[in-house]
């Protein structure tokens, strides 16, 4: 058995204790805003955050993640800057690889209050969108940093 | 939005069975029978699926709830839909909610014949349809509230969810008004708004479905967990056509959580308590494989026999004037050979698929755009009649075409595993099952020819495709006429410029690698094609390349348009940065007219980097104005990952790309400043969807031309691409 804080909650969670902590949360845990999308950490459609810091749910077994700080969509405030600049941008298209995008985007947000261009495609580079919403993900996380942003 | 999917969806198909007894509190307008029936009497209104009780339910408080045909993969048809219907209905937009509509005829797709989604059809078929349906639904409120208030039906008013009597003041809501109007007869003629009286049409409004996709609530297939359910994986034949010939299941069966290993016809099925104890049971199999004549397949070898086909006459698509003869009497004449190769659509939800099945009913969880070939598939597999399935369609993480099966894999075969399993379960592709499970965007090989005038003006064209027909063994073969697969020529057979001699022809070998609809269909490799070669005659008349097209397309004003406010926002013939060259395509397809104006350079090893690129839409009336710039966003980036990226080669008959490493789409910081501008018109909906793709890619490439000289005739435009064109310089 292993003990999971998620969104400030304990949860007693029985699983191999090698089983992805995405899948524990999917499946145990129900919290399916968090996305299996490559199961390789290589879309960036399963980040949450541990500890304060973006990670990819899929390559930390839930072993791993017992005893952290364990943070989905689901519990990042319905009024966070980020949520509110997403609906305002209008940014999902299938919605997919949302979730993800804006967990990612919180990471960075939170080291750095006001990125350029380049910061955001930086920080984003590894979280993929099919339905091609770059250029709306870069407007929602402008926003969000409170402006326009339209620095090169 | 998508809630209690289980107990709502069997609530209401319950009740839409028997067409509205035992729906209390919703709205349920009797037109399914008599008055549809009156309707089509009087002739007013010939469309079919003009029944308000099948599209919209009024709640007491007033709320709307709209069922939506149209599968919602990301292209906004859960607003676009509503939209139609809220215009005409005076609805109140901001009391909309919008719920999935079961598999019924009267959801069919006016042109398919079937419930389904695509060929970027949604809007431009649910134009008037829908817009009846609203206005059907007004009148018999507004008919409602007249006899409640013993006033004549003209001296009232629908407006903003409510009826109002402007001569006594008094109004009554949609949802008071409801349980009245439901025992109405339905008006006829009726008639639809004059476009100058829109409210909601032609604006930008916000998508419904946003929030639940920003908060992680929304519900899609993957997400659907039901009480006792399995989750399974299925371990596939390694080259297609494969089959199992002996399977050692001991160690799979012993591992902790495995519940069920059977085989079934597509491979072995491991079940389990979760998904990643199936996907250790799996990988615990011993398989051994007959591996049939698919393992002789590979990219290069394909290649090779198929621009052996491009040297031989294939069937005629098109044939205008004398070519052969222009063409040996041009002046100067071209030649070229392009080429595209498979593609994975990739959704970023991998295919997945829940199915309860018991002894007399089976339910259908799953993202999907071909809701009744699904169901009558499940139904075959499962041993039951139609009417016994149930599809519950869930938000789809990504469709463009894969999740329109002509032949149901995923749907089918997670039946199968239900069968085995004889619990519910949850089928899940893992990335890898998914990039290898086929169902391909066909490999192209195209030979081309064309002579130019002394004067450089194009005298003849003729272009040879070699590729798999998408049509052929499916439903849909009976488009194949005269060894024409109209989808195999989309895009090249429909040439818009003018020259006097044409031939198009066609040669559809036939594989074992499952090829399918892949977004922008053929367009996605005529685009590319059509509008390079083009440019190439462009470059060798010695004129500008959209002068040129320009000149060619003087009797096609919508091309034009598109193509000229494309030039003209992008700065056309402005200087650039050094070492950075502007290239300008422009094509046809789904009814929509685009161009795209890329600006693009090379670097030093060899990668291409996309700046900026302008998109110029003529997509007839437009519903929505923000998803169509969605879409075309979306579409660029899509084309531009097919462009510089993606493709699925075989060698051994066995796929080599397995996930996002090897099968790498484009990115936050590869993706250009992308800018959209849309042509007002009163013309019919368009597609737009799919039309947004097919340019970009020679777009890119004239813009590398231009840039350095090279010109790239096979995708994806890699390094190794680049330096091979270097090469050949």
């Amino acid at each position: 058995m292993l003990i999971l804080t998620v969104n400030g909650k304990e949860h007693r969670v029985e699983v191999a204790p090698d089983t992805p902590l995405l899948w524990v949360l999917r499946e145990q845990l129900r919290l399916t805003g968090t996305k299996y999308g490559c199961g390789q950490g290589l879309c960036g459609a399963c980040t949450v955050q541990i500890d304060g810091r973006a990670e990819r749910s899929c390559q930390i077994a839930a072993k791993d993640a017992a005893g952290k700080q364990i943070v989905t969509i689901e519990g990042l405030a319905a009024d966070h800057p980020l949520k509110t600049a997403w609906i305002a941008e209008e940014v999902p298209q299938c919605g997919w690889c949302q979730p993800g995008q804006i967990m990612q985007a919180a990471d960075l947000l939170s080291r750095n209050k006001k990125p350029t261009d380049a910061d955001i495609d930086g920080a984003m580079s590894g979280n993929l969108c099919r339905c091609g919403t770059y250029p709306r993900i870069r407007r929602a996380i402008r926003r969000a940093a409170g402006g326009e942003g339209r620095t090169p | 939005m998508n809630g209690p999917v289980d107990l709502a969806r069997r609530g209401f198909l319950k009740t839409g069975a028997s067409l509205g007894a035992g729906l209390v509190i919703a709205f349920c307008l009797p037109l399914g029978g008599r008055a549809a029936r009156a309707a089509e009497a009087s002739g007013a209104n010939p469309l079919p699926g003009i029944e308000p009780n099948a599209w919209l339910r009024i709640a007491p408080s007033g709320q709307v709830t709209i069922l939506v045909a149209k599968s919602e993969m990301g292209q906004g048809v859960y607003t676009s839909m509503p939209m139609l219907i809220a215009e005409e209905l005076e609805a109140d937009w901001s009391r909309i909610r919008v719920e999935a509509a079961p598999v019924a005829p009267v959801y069919n797709h006016l042109i398919f014949g079937m419930q389904a989604t695509g060929g970027s059809t949604s809007v431009a078929t649910s134009w008037e349809q829908l817009r009846t349906v609203g206005a059907a639904a007004r009148l018999m409120l507004v008919a409602a509230a007249a006899q409640q208030w013993q006033v004549p039906v003209s001296e009232c008013l629908a407006e903003q969810g409510e009826v109002r009597h402007p001569p006594s003041g008094r109004r009554l809501g949609y949802g008071e008004l409801a349980p009245t109007a439901e025992n109405l007869p339905v008006p006829t003629p009726i008639r639809l708004k004059d476009p100058k009286d829109f409210r909601l049409i032609g604006r930008p409004l916000p998508r419904l479905d946003t929030p639940e996709k920003v908060d992680g609530s929304g519900r899609f297939g993957l997400d659907v967990t039901l009480p006792r359910m399995l989750t399974a994986v299925v371990a596939r034949a390694p080259v297609f056509g494969g089959r199992v010939k002996s399977v050692q299941a001991e160690k799979a069966r012993a591992t902790p959580g495995v519940r069920v290993v059977a085989e079934v016809p597509t491979g072995v099925a491991v079940a389990a308590d979760d998904f990643w104890t199936a996907l250790k049971g799996r990988e615990a199999l011993a398989i051994e494989w007959d591996e049939g004549a698919g393992a002789l397949l590979s990219s290069d070898g394909l290649r090779l026999r198929f621009a052996e086909l491009a040297q031989q006459p294939g069937a005629v698509a098109r044939r205008d004037g004398t070519p052969e003869e222009a063409l040996a009497g041009a002046p100067r004449r071209l030649e070229a050979e392009y080429e595209v190769p498979f593609l994975a659509h990739a959704t970023m939800e991998p295919l997945n698929c829940v199915v309860d099945l018991r002894e007399e009913a089976c339910d259908v969880w799953t993202g999907t755009q071909f809701q009744t070939a699904d169901r009558d598939a499940a139904a075959a597999a499962a041993g039951l009649k139609p009417e016994q399935v149930r599809v519950h369609t869930m938000l789809l993480g990504g469709g463009f075409g894969r999740r329109a099966n002509p032949h149901s894999d995923f749907v089918r075969e997670a039946v199968q595993v239900a069968k085995a399993v004889k619990a519910p379960v949850k089928v899940v592709w893992t990335r890898e099952d998914d990039m290898r499970g086929g169902y391909y965007r066909p490999l192209w090989y195209d030979r081309l020819a064309a002579g130019l005038d002394a004067a450089g003006r194009p005298v003849a064209w003729t272009h040879r495709i070699v590729g798999q027909s998408i049509m052929d063994g499916t439903l849909f073969a009976s488009s194949i006429k005269n060894g024409i697969d109209p989808t195999s020529v989309e895009g090249a057979a429909d040439l818009p410029y003018a020259i006097p001699n044409v031939m198009v022809e066609l040669h559809s070998p036939k594989l074992a690698v499952p090829v399918q609809w892949w977004r922008s269909v053929g367009h996605s490799h005529t685009g590319f094609v059509v509008e390079s070669f083009l440019d190439e005659l462009a470059s060798a008349a010695g004129e500008d390349p959209f002068f040129f097209r320009r000149r060619l397309l003087a009797g096609h004003p919508r091309h034009l348009g598109v193509l000229e406010l494309a030039a003209k926002r992008a700065g056309w013939g402005e200087p650039l940065p050094k070492g950075q060259g502007r290239g300008i395509a422009v094509h046809a397809s789904f009814g929509s007219f685009v161009a795209q104006v890329a600006e693009a350079s090379v670097a030093t090893d060899g990668r291409i980097r996309v700046h900026r690129v302008v998109c110029a839409v003529d997509c007839g009336r437009v519903v929505n104005p923000d998803t169509v710039k969605a879409q075309m966003e979306g579409g660029i980036v899509f084309g531009l990952s097919a462009a510089l990226f993606g493709a699925v080669t075989l060698a051994d008959g066995r796929v080599q790309q397995g996930n996002f490493d090897d099968y790498p789409i484009l990115r936050i910081d590869e993706t250009p400043q992308i800018e959209v501008h849309i042509v007002e018109s009163t013309e019919k909906p368009t597609g737009v969807g799919e039309p947004g793709v097919p340019p970009i890619a020679a777009a890119v490439g004239n813009a590398v031309f231009a840039a350095t000289g090279l010109r790239l005739r096979r995708l994806p435009m890699t390094r190794e691409e680049v330096g091979a064109a270097k090469k050949t310089v």
